[in-house]
C-alpha cells in the first residue's frame, strides 16, 4: 500500500452516510475511492454542486458539469446544482459535514498552511481558507515529511489558511488530533513505530501510554 | 432588455473599463464575448473573475492577449501565464478567498456597504482591513465590488430577458448580474417566454441590458 492509499484509506473511516463533505485537490480526492459501498456520503464540488461522482459512462462527459479542477464528472440521483453564494454560504455557515484539505505544514497547535509559499508558488487560496474556517469538521490528509523534513512543525513558518485550528491530521505515518489543543498521537500507520513517528515530527507531541496502530 | 451584435455588445466597453466575467476554470465563461474583446484589441482591463482559467480558455485568452491591467480573482495558479505576468509585475493580482470574493460581489449588487467574514483573519488576507469583533468572535471588513460591465453566460433566456443557469456553469453569473452598471449576456438557447416557469427564473430580465445569442436564434453575427 503507497503512502497516499495509506492517508486515503484511514480517512475515508472518519465518513459516515449522510455527511456533506468536501474534498480538496490532490490526495483528498483519493478518499473517495475507499468509500465502503454502504457509505453514502454527499461530495460538494465548490463551483456548486452537490452529489458529486466520478464519471463511469465513456463519452457521456458534459461541458456543464465539472469539479472545482474544471474535470467532468457525473451527479448523482438526489444531486443539486447553485450559485457561487449559496456555496460558500453552506462552507463558511458551517453545513460542510467534514472538509479534507492537504497541507504544506501544520503546527502543534492544529494551525495549517497549505495555500502558498512566498516568492515561490503564489496560486491564490481559493475556498481553501473558507473551507477551514467554516466546515464542522477538518482532516488533513498529508505525507508526514517531505524531501525528509517534517511536515508537523512547532510552529509554521509559512503563511497561515486560517487561525481556526483542524481537528485531524493523518498522514503516511500517523493520525494525530488536538485534544486539548495539543498535537496528541493518535495512531501509527502499518509498520510504523511510535519512536519514527516522533523522530519524523518537529513538534512537540503528546504521546499515550498505548497507541494503537492504524485498522487498515 | 436590447438584442444587439456581438460587435456592437462589446463596443461599448471601453479600455479601462472594470470588467466582471462569470464562470469558474471557463465553466459558465461567455467564450464567443471574450474573444470579441480581444478581437477589439481592449487594453488595461480590470477584471473581476474566480479564476484566470487557463492558456487558450475562458478568460486566459484575456491573459494571452495582454487585455488586462489588473485581475482580481481568488485562485489564478492553474494559468503559468499569470504567474510570470505576475512575477514580471505586469499584471496587478490581487486574491481574495473565494468565499469573500462571491460576497463582497453580492454586496455590491445587493445594496450592502460591506462583508463581515471570518475568513482569513490570522492571515496574510487581513493585512490594511479593518477587524470587528463581534460577540467575541473576530471579522473582517470586507468592501463591495462592482463593476462597469458584467460578462454573463446563461443556459436559457426567454424573449424578455429572464435567464436560467444549467448545472455547474452557473457559479458567478446570478451575483454578477446584480452589481454591474451594464449586463451582457451570451446565451445558449432562446425560448419563448414562458419556457423557464416564474419559479426556475434565476436572473430576473430587467437586470439584463443586452444580450448576444449564442448558437440558435438569429440575434447576433
Amino acid at each position: 500500500m503507497d503512502a497516499q492509499e495509506i492517508i486515503a484509506r484511514r480517512i475515508a473511516q472518519e465518513l459516515h452516510s449522510g455527511m456533506l463533505v468536501n474534498l480538496g485537490i490532490g490526495i483528498p480526492t483519493q478518499v473517495a475511492n475507499y468509500l465502503p459501498p454502504e457509505v453514502h456520503v454527499w461530495f460538494q464540488s465548490e463551483n456548486g454542486l452537490i452529489g458529486t461522482a466520478a464519471l463511469a459512462l465513456e463519452g457521456m462527459a458534459q461541458g456543464l458539469l465539472t469539479d472545482a479542477a474544471g474535470r467532468p464528472v457525473a451527479a448523482l440521483p438526489g444531486a443539486c446544482t447553485f450559485d457561487s453564494a449559496m456555496s460558500f454560504g453552506l462552507i463558511r455557515g458551517g453545513h460542510v459535514d467534514v472538509t479534507v484539505l492537504g497541507a504544506l505544514q501544520v503546527d502543534e497547535r492544529g494551525h495549517l498552511a497549505n495555500w502558498t509559499i512566498p516568492g515561490k508558488l503564489v496560486p491564490g487560496m481559493g475556498g481553501a481558507m473558507d473551507l477551514a474556517t467554516g466546515a464542522k469538521r477538518v482532516i488533513i490528509a498529508m505525507q508526514h515529511t517531505a524531501k525528509g523534513k517534517p511536515k508537523v512543525l512547532r510552529k509554521c513558518d509559512l503563511p497561515l489558511t486560517s487561525r481556526r485550528p483542524v481537528d485531524l491530521v493523518v498522514t503516511d505515518m500517523a493520525v494525530i488530533g488536538f485534544p486539548e489543543g495539543r498535537a496528541t498521537l493518535l495512531e501509527t500507520a502499518p509498520g510504523v513505530s511510535v519512536e519514527q513517528v516522533v523522530a519524523a515530527t518537529q513538534a512537540q507531541l503528546a504521546v499515550p501510554a498505548s497507541v494503537p496502530g492504524m485498522r487498515l | 432588455m436590447e438584442c444587439v451584435s456581438l460587435e456592437k455588445a462589446i463596443g461599448l466597453i471601453p479600455d479601462g473599463a472594470t470588467i466582471m466575467v462569470g464562470g469558474f476554470m471557463a465553466v459558465g465563461t461567455p467564450e464567443r464575448l471574450v474573444d470579441e474583446l480581444v478581437r477589439q484589441g481592449k487594453r488595461q482591463l480590470t477584471l473581476i473573475c474566480n479564476d484566470n482559467a487557463r492558456p487558450g480558455a475562458g478568460v486566459g485568452k484575456l491573459v494571452s492577449a495582454g487585455a488586462l491591467k489588473k485581475t482580481i480573482s481568488s485562485h489564478i495558479g492553474l494559468n503559468p501565464e499569470t504567474q510570470k505576468l505576475m512575477f514580471d509585475k505586469l499584471l496587478e493580482v490581487e486574491l481574495t478567498p473565494q468565499g469573500t470574493f462571491v460576497e463582497r460581489i453580492r454586496a455590491g449588487g445587493f445594496g450592502l456597504g460591506g462583508v463581515v467574514t471570518p475568513t482569513g483573519v490570522g492571515t496574510l488576507v487581513e493585512e490594511g482591513k479593518r477587524k470587528l469583533e463581534i460577540d467575541g468572535r473576530e471579522y473582517l471588513l470586507e468592501p463591495p465590488l462592482r463593476a462597469d460591465f458584467a460578462l454573463l453566460s446563461a443556459f436559457l433566456c426567454d424573449y424578455v430577458g429572464n435567464l436560467s443557469y444549467a448545472l455547474t456553469a452557473r457559479n458567478f453569473n446570478p451575483v454578477m448580474a446584480m452589481a454591474a452598471d451594464t449586463v451582457i449576456v451570451e446565451v445558449e438557447h432562446i425560448v419563448p417566454t414562458g419556457m423557464i416557469s416564474p419559479d426556475h427564473v434565476m436572473t430576473p430580465a430587467t437586470l439584463v441590458d443586452y444580450v448576444v445569442a449564442n448558437r440558435t436564434g438569429t440575434l447576433a453575427s
